[in-house]
């Protein structure tokens, strides 16, 4: 079977991000001839003589109306060699709410440049999103390079000058590669083009169809957040009581010892079932019911990790927020935080930085955190949770946070420090270690 | 289903139940979906219409709570356009796995005055208002659907969790955001939340699920001979809705259906086969999504879904 590839795309609006989605559909012969055809009888509508492909996946009517992306489209495609789900994110400033959406499970994003413009402030923002998810690899793609006749040194100028923003940002050199595309013409991506002699490198597809996924560390320490008890009290089943939920992080066995958090409690795994039978083994991913050697007061919310190396439970947590909403956020607000399989109840005691995602510089106790910002804060919050810091265990790392009032996702929230600037209060170090995990 | 134990717990470390592929990881994100609601949601209900997406997303649910039953009953809004294989294949279900299933049907509405028969005599578009009377009769605050992205570009925007307002409406502009695997369940009292398991599911992956667990279908999805006759491009058969008009032939054909639907408005494809692997090996072949194949309504513009699920329709 083949492997699985999830990718988002990212850039300023119109740089091409939903054109290049579209030809990555129409190139890959993913394409179904009835959706080409409402295409191109909308594209004639326009009085367009070609289709235009960014309408394969601008699926909302004032998408349509306004010729721009709102909301992230999931995609999915396949060719011999891997399948693909694509998230493709839009380019305005207002919805990079959606963009946050769109990477945040993603193992590859694809940032788009018109290469007339070069790198702009969104290229910028988007970058530090992408960097502060952890999204591990970047490409780079400079589009419409057929407005600047294929001209190579209009590429390494933008090329040169991105890389050493994303190698800022913590991104090892290896890990960011730009091509110079087409989405229109269809330029080196799916093929490598004869208008760019000299680019050597691959096209985007035969990238996207060979890098290297890398797999959920197999040594994580275990992490299983409960979801729900499992209590049937049927005949069949008078005294079972499992508790649910989706692996976090590394494996568990029947025998192992673990801990549930946070009150603490020691016990034994005795067993790991599923509806298709009883597993000697699960790991990160997997929905399971864990059944253990004691009758404990287990609910859902609490976390059951492996003894040996369970996080410490926390009533303060130090965290990189992504700010999501409208309104601002200011130190003394009251907001609920939601972590794993628990919502608790949360006070934003300080805003310790924020980060200058322009600069890639820190600014020390702002007034508050408004619309996009990446921050620094201090929360306190009701009951101590058994958190780990995202750059270590993603899943058991991050939060959302809730309005109490409308019941809205305020900010993306990762415990721990998202940039080197934001830890130490000195402009970002640029020695690429430290952000990526 | 089929949920039969092996006797011996896989060898620790054989690899073989620890590495996922890419079912089992759509199964295990399905059921991590269906706890999270279970777990924060006080009515949940499942949209069941014995067609091939709820009858997976039926069996996840029986997946994700085992060995306790499902916690939440069944929702079939019923057209009144029936084919009766599934009927008897929805009824059958029930009573296997001991649910419990709420019928709300298009035709009580009409009866009452509540809703007016279309002139075209089609009732997908009718079944918005029961749906959403329904819910607000009992008070369901998730609604499990069986969508996925890829039916459709509208579709291919929504949330897991998706809001809908006192009115039932999608509002695509309010959005949340939706991160990692973190589901932001919270709404106000009159409002629900649409959830969909099988969002990143395609088409494919749902036959081949069928396939893998043996997830038993009504047999209209089969090959079939069945009296029909084209209209619109389409195959449809004779039922409660109607019959063939004046100068519409009626064919003897070997056909099976993609989707379970109103059946004054799916259309059946000609088709010899007559096994899962047989209907994988024609869905690989295929050239037409399977709503624009197979469904009259999501032809008539360019933003029909959309304007569809604005209003609350699945
Ligand atoms: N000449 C040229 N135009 C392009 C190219 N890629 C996109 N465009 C045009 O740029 C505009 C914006 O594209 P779109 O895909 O909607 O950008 P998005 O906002 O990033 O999704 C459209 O008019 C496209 O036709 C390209 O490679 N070359
Ligand atoms: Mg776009």
């Amino acid at each position: 079977m083949s492997s699985l590839l999830r990718l988002a795309t990212a850039g300023s609006v119109d740089d091409g991000k939903s054109t290049l989605v579209g030809r990555l559909l129409y190139d890959t012969k993913s394409v179904l001839a009835d959706q080409l055809d409402a295409v191109t009888r909308a594209s004639v509508d326009r009085g367009l003589d070609t289709p235009d492909l960014s309408l394969l996946v601008d699926g909302l009517r004032s998408e349509r109306e306004q010729g721009i992306t709102i909301d992230v489209a999931y995609r999915y495609f396949a060719t011999p060699q891997r399948s693909f789900v694509l998230a493709d994110t839009p380019g305005h400033v207002q919805y990079t709410r959606n963009t946050v959406t769109g990477a945040s499970t993603a193992q590859l994003a694809v940032l788009l440049v018109d290469a007339r413009n070069g790198v702009l402030e969104q290229t910028r923002r988007h970058a530090a999103v992408l960097a502060m998810l952890g999204v591990p690899r970047l490409v780079l793609a400079v589009n419409k390079i057929d407005l600047v006749d294929y001209d190579e040194s209009t590429f390494e100028v933008i090329a040169k000058e991105f890389t050493d923003h994303a190698v800022s940002l913590g991104y090892p050199v290896g890990e960011v590669l730009s091509i110079p595309i087409s989405a229109l013409q269809g330029d080196n991506v799916v093929t490598r083009s004869e208008n760019t002699p000299w680019y050597t490198g691959p096209a985007l597809l035969e990238h996207l169809e060979t890098v290297p996924v890398a797999p959920d560390p197999h040594d994580a320490p275990f992490r299983l957040p409960v979801q729900y008890v499992i209590r049937p009290r049927t005949a069949d089943y008078p005294d079972y009581r499992g508790y649910a939920g989706q692996i976090a992080s590394g494996t568990v066995r029947p025998g192992d010892e673990v801990v549930v958090l946070p009150q603490g409690l020691r016990s034994t795994v005795t067993g790991i079932d599923t509806a298709d039978g009883p597993l000697g083994e699960a790991g990160s991913g997997n929905s399971v019911t864990v059944l253990l050697d004691d009758d404990l007061d287990i609910a859902r919310g609490d976390l059951i990790a492996s003894a040996g190396s369970a996080p410490e439970p926390t009533d303060e947590l130090s965290a990189t927020v992504c700010w999501l909403a409208n309104s601002a956020l200011r130190a003394g607000s009251r907001v609920l935080l939601k972590h794993g399989a628990k919502t608790v109840q949360a006070f934003v005691e300080e805003i310790v930085a924020r980060f200058d995602e322009q600069q890639l510089r820190a600014v020390q106790a702002p007034e508050s955190l408004e619309l996009n910002h990446i921050g620094q804060v201090r929360l306190r919050t009701s009951e101590p949770l058994p958190a780990d810091d995202y750059r270590t265990s993603p899943r058991t790392g991050s939060f959302l946070i809730i309005d109490p009032k409308d019941g809205d996702t305020l900010a993306a929230g990762l415990v721990g420090v998202g940039f080197p600037a934001l830890g130490d209060g000195q402009a970002a170090s640029t020695d690429g270690q430290g952000a990526t995990g | 289903m089929t949920a039969e134990h092996t006797a011996e717990p896989v060898a620790p470390g054989s690899g073989q139940d620890a590495a996922i592929d890419n079912l089992a990881a759509l199964e295990s994100e399905a059921i991590h979906i269906f706890r999270e609601v279970a777990g924060e949601f006080d009515r949940p209900v499942i949209l069941f219409s014995g067609g091939k997406d709820s009858t997976v997303l039926l069996h996840l649910a029986i997946k994700a709570f085992w060995p306790a039953p499902v916690p939440f009953p069944l929702l079939h809004v019923d057209t009144g356009h029936n084919f009766d294989e599934v009927i008897e294949f929805r009824d059958r279900v029930v009573e296997k796995y001991g649910l419990r299933l709420v019928v709300a049907k298009v035709q009580d509405w009409i009866d009452d005055g509540r809703l007016t028969e279309r002139p075209d005599g089609t009732r997908n578009p009718l079944q918005t208002t029961p749906l959403l009377d329904t819910i607000g009769e009992h008070g369901f605050d998730a609604v499990f659907g069986g969508g996925r992205r890829d039916e459709e570009r509208a579709r291919a925007k929504e949330r897991i969790f998706s809001l809908r307002n006192a009115f039932g409406q999608w509002e695509p502009r309010r959005q949340r955001a939706e991160l990692w695997n973190l589901y932001n369940g919270r709404h106000r009292p009159g409002e629900h939340v649409r959830v969909f398991p099988l969002s990143n599911w395609t088409e494919f992956d749902v036959w081949n699920y069928i396939a893998r667990e043996k997830v038993e279908l009504p047999s209209i999805y089969f090959a079939h001979q069945r009296d029909v006759y084209l209209r619109d491009g389409m195959w449809l058969t004779e039922g409660p809705w109607g019959g063939p008009r004046d100068g519409e032939d009626v064919h003897t054909r070997t056909v099976r259906y993609r989707t379970v639907g109103d059946g004054s408005c799916t259309g059946a494809v000609e088709s010899t086969a007559t096994t899962i692997e047989e209907v994988i090996a024609e869905v690989q072949a295929s050239r037409l999504t399977e709503r624009g194949a197979t469904r009259a309504d999501d032809r008539m513009s360019e933003a029909a879904m959309e304007d569809r699920k604005r209003e609350g329709y699945f």
